[in-house]
C-alpha cells in the first residue's frame, strides 16, 4: 500500500506542478487542484498507513490516528473553496482582459 | 481564564458576519458598525499590551482543553504589539475608506472585518495548524479586498496574487504534514519540546519542513524570489486596502520569528534554524537591494511605496537573521515605524492624486495641484520620516538597527545595504516631491475642489504617530527589548503553555 500511495502522490504532485507552470489560467487552475489533492493525500498518510483499525483506542489491537483525518477535512474544505474562488476569478480576468493568459496578455501575440 | 484574550478574534468575526447578513443596511450604518468594531479593537489591544507587560504569557484554552490536546491562544508582548499595530492601522484605513472608497464595491466593511479576524488570529494562536487556518481566513478576505472596486489592473494583479498564495498554502500543508508525521503534535510549545529532543535521523526532514515554512512565510512576507507579485498587487489595490496590506507582509515576518525562534529555537544548537538563517540572510540582503533599485525605478507613488514595503521587509528579515535579541528588538521598532509610514504613503498617494488635475499619482505627468501648501507639508513630513531623517521615528529605528547590529557577523553588509537603500529612498522621494510641488504646471480649471479635511487629518494622524513613536521612544524600546528577550527564551514559552501537562504526566509515571 505504501508503494501505491507514494506513486499516487508523485503523479498527482508532478502533474500538478507541470500544469501550474503552463501559461493559460485553465491549466493553472487544474494544476492547483491536482496539487491540493496530492497535498491532502500526503497529510492524510502522515497519520501512518494502517488498515482495519478504528480511530478509537481500545476497540482493537491497533488504532488509526484520527487527527490527520480531521486536519485533512479542514484542508479539503479550504482548498475546495479556494478553487471555486480562483475559477471565478480566472473567468472574470479572462472576460475583462480578453485573454486567458496568466499575464492577461499573450506575449507572443504580435509575432503570430 | 480571561475571555478578553479571544475578543480580538470574536469581535471582527461577529461584526463581519452581521454586516454580511445585513448587506441591505445603508452605508452610514455599515460604516458606524465597522468603525465601532475597530475602535473596540484598539481598546482591546491597549489592554493586551498592558496585560502582556504585567504577566509574560497569558493563555486562553479554547473549549478549556488542556494543551497540547486543544488549541491554545498565547498572548505575549510580541503578539500584543502586533495586535495594537493592526488595530490602529485598520482604524485609519476604515476612517479613510469611509470617505467614499468603500462604495466602489460591495461588502468592503465586512471583508475588512474578516481580514482583521484572520490577522489577529494569526498573531494570537499557539497552534501551527490553527496558524494555517487563520492565514487562509486573512488571505481569502484579502483576495476579495484586492479586487474591491474592480477594473483590469486589479483582475490581473489579483490572479497572480491568488495563484501564488494557493501554491503557498499547499506548501504550508506539506510542511505541517512532515512536522506532524515526525513529532505527532502541532502545538507550538509541544513541537518545540519534541524538536529539541529529536533524534539525529529526523534532522534532514526537520530541516526540509523548516525550509518549506520559510518559503511559505517568504511568500507572505515578500522575500526575494517570491516577491514579484507584490508591486503590482499593492499598486493596483485601492488606497485603504493597500494601506491595510502594509501589515500583511509583517504577518509573514511575525510567523518567521515565532516559528523559527520559538518552535525551532529551543535546542541550544538549533540546527534546523541555522539552515534557515543561512538561506534567509543573503536572500534578505538581496531583497533589500532590489527594493532600493525598485524605489528608484518606480513610475508612480503607489509603486514606489510598494517597493518601500519590499525595502522594509528586507531590513526586517536581514536584522532577524543576525540572530540576536537586541537586534530583534531594534527590528520590531522598525516594524512599527515602517508599517505605519508605508500605509501613510499609500493613503497620501491617493490623497494627492485626487487633487492633481491629471495623471493621478504618476511621476511622468506634469500637472497642476490644488492645496499645494497643505499637501506639500504633509508629504514633506511623511518623506522625512520615511527617509529616516530626524526628528521622526525612522531615524531612531535605523540608528538603533545600525547600533544593535554593529559587531555581529556580517554587519557591514547590512549597514551598506541599509544606508544605500536609504539614500535611494531620499533621492526618489525628493524627485517626486520637487516635481509635484515646485513645478506644478499651468492650471486649466478655475475652480479648486475643497480640501477633504477628514482624509487629510487621517494621513496627518498617521504621520503624527511616527512622531509620537520618536517622542516616547524610551518606554517603547524598553517594552520591545522585553518582547525580544521573551522570544529568545523559548523555554519560558514552553513552560507557560505545557507546564501543567508535563508536571501531571510526571506524577502519573511516578
Amino acid at each position: 500500500m505504501e508503494l501505491v500511495i507514494a506513486i499516487t502522490l508523485g503523479v498527482l504532485t508532478s502533474t500538478g506542478v507541470y500544469l501550474m507552470l503552463r501559461a493559460r489560467t485553465f491549466s493553472v487552475v487544474l494544476g492547483l487542484t491536482l496539487l491540493s489533492h496530492g497535498v491532502n493525500l500526503f497529510l492524510f498518510s502522515m497519520g501512518r498507513l494502517v488498515t482495519e483499525s478504528p480511530a478509537v483506542i481500545g476497540l482493537s489491537d491497533t488504532y488509526t490516528d484520527p487527527l490527520p483525518q480531521a486536519l485533512v477535512l479542514t484542508a479539503i474544505v479550504i482548498s475546495f473553496s479556494m478553487t471555486a474562488f480562483v475559477v471565478v476569478l480566472a473567468l472574470k480576468a479572462a472576460v475583462e482582459l480578453r485573454s486567458d493568459h496568466v499575464d492577461g496578455e499573450d506575449p507572443n501575440e504580435d509575432r503570430q | 481564564m480571561n475571555h478578553l484574550v479571544i475578543m480580538p478574534i470574536v469581535i471582527p468575526l461577529l461584526t463581519g458576519a452581521f454586516l454580511l447578513v445585513m448587506y441591505g443596511y445603508n452605508i452610514g450604518r455599515q460604516r458606524s458598525l465597522s468603525i465601532g468594531s475597530t475602535v473596540l479593537l484598539v481598546a482591546l489591544a491597549v489592554w493586551a499590551v498592558m496585560q502582556a507587560g504585567v504577566s509574560d504569557y497569558t493563555l486562553y484554552r479554547l473549549g478549556n482543553w488542556q494543551p497540547p490536546f486543544g488549541i491554545v491562544l498565547v498572548l505575549d508582548r510580541l503578539s500584543a504589539i502586533m495586535l495594537l499595530l493592526t488595530a490602529l492601522l485598520s482604524l485609519f484605513c476604515v476612517l479613510y475608506a469611509s470617505r467614499g472608497a468603500d462604495r466602489a464595491g460591495s461588502h468592503f466593511h465586512a471583508l475588512l472585518q474578516f481580514q482583521l479576524m484572520g490577522i489577529n488570529g494569526a498573531f494570537l494562536t499557539g497552534d501551527l495548524f490553527n496558524l494555517f487556518v487563520f492565514f487562509e481566513v486573512l488571505l481569502i478576505a484579502s483576495y476579495a479586498l484586492l479586487l474591491h472596486g474592480g477594473g483590469r489592473a486589479r483582475s490581473r494583479a489579483g490572479l497572480h496574487y491568488v495563484i501564488i498564495n494557493l501554491a503557498g498554502s499547499a506548501l504550508f500543508l506539506l510542511a505541517l504534514g512532515i512536522l506532524y508525521g515526525l513529532t505527532g503534535t502541532l502545538n507550538m510549545a509541544d513541537l518545540a519540546r519534541v524538536i529539541a529532543s529529536a533524534p539525529e535521523a529526523d534532522l534532514p526532514l526537520l530541516k526540509a519542513a523548516a525550509l518549506l515554512l520559510m518559503v511559505v512565510f517568504g511568500i507572505k512576507g515578500a522575500l526575494l524570489p517570491l516577491l514579484f507579485w507584490l508591486p503590482r498587487a499593492y499598486s493596483a489595490a485601492s488606497a485603504p486596502v493597500a494601506a491595510l496590506f502594509a501589515i500583511m507582509t509583517k504577518v509573514g515576518f511575525y510567523a518567521m520569528v515565532r516559528v523559527f525562534l520559538v518552535v525551532f529555537g529551543l535546542n541550544a544548537g538549533a540546527p534546523a534554524n541555522d539552515t534557515v538563517i543561512a538561506w534567509l540572510w543573503p536572500m534578505a540582503l538581496i531583497t533589500l537591494a532590489l527594493g532600493g533599485i525598485g524605489v528608484l525605478g518606480a513610475a508612480s507613488l503607489r509603486t514606489l511605496t510598494a517597493y518601500m514595503v519590499i525595502v522594509s521587509v528586507g531590513i526586517l528579515l536581514a536584522t532577524v537573521s543576525l540572530n540576536d535579541s537586541y537586534a530583534l528588538a531594534a527590528s520590531l521598532y522598525y516594524l512599527l515605524h515602517s508599517t505605519c509610514m508605508t500605509a501613510a504613503f499609500f493613503l497620501l498617494a491617493d490623497l494627492i492624486g485626487r487633487y492633481r488635475e491629471n495623471g493621478y499619482d504618476r511621476f511622468s505627468v506634469i500637472s497642476p495641484l490644488a492645496h499645494r501648501w497643505v499637501l506639500g507639508s504633509l508629504f514633506l513630513m511623511a518623506a522625512v520620516s520615511m527617509a529616516s531623517l530626524p526628528p521622526f521615528s525612522g531615524f531612531i529605528s535605523k540608528a538603533w538597527i545600525l547600533q544593535s547590529s554593529s559587531g555581529l557577523l556580517g554587519y557591514l553588509w547590512l549597514w551598506g545595504a541599509i544606508l544605500v537603500s536609504g539614500l535611494f529612498i531620499i533621492a526618489a522621494l525628493s524627485r517626486a516631491g520637487s516635481g509635484w510641488f515646485w513645478r506644478p504646471g499651468e492650471r486649466t480649471i478655475e475652480q479648486t475642489p475643497p480640501l477633504d479635511r477628514a482624509r487629510t487629518a487621517t494621513v496627518g494622524l498617521m504621520v503624527a504617530i511616527s512622531l509620537a513613536l520618536a517622542l516616547f521612544a524610551q518606554p517603547v524600546m524598553n517594552y520591545l527589548e522585553a518582547a525580544a528577550d521573551l522570544i529568545y527564551h523559548p523555554a519560558g514559552y514552553v513552560d507557560a503553555v505545557l507546564g501543567d501537562y508535563v508536571r501531571q504526566s510526571l506524577e502519573v509515571t511516578e
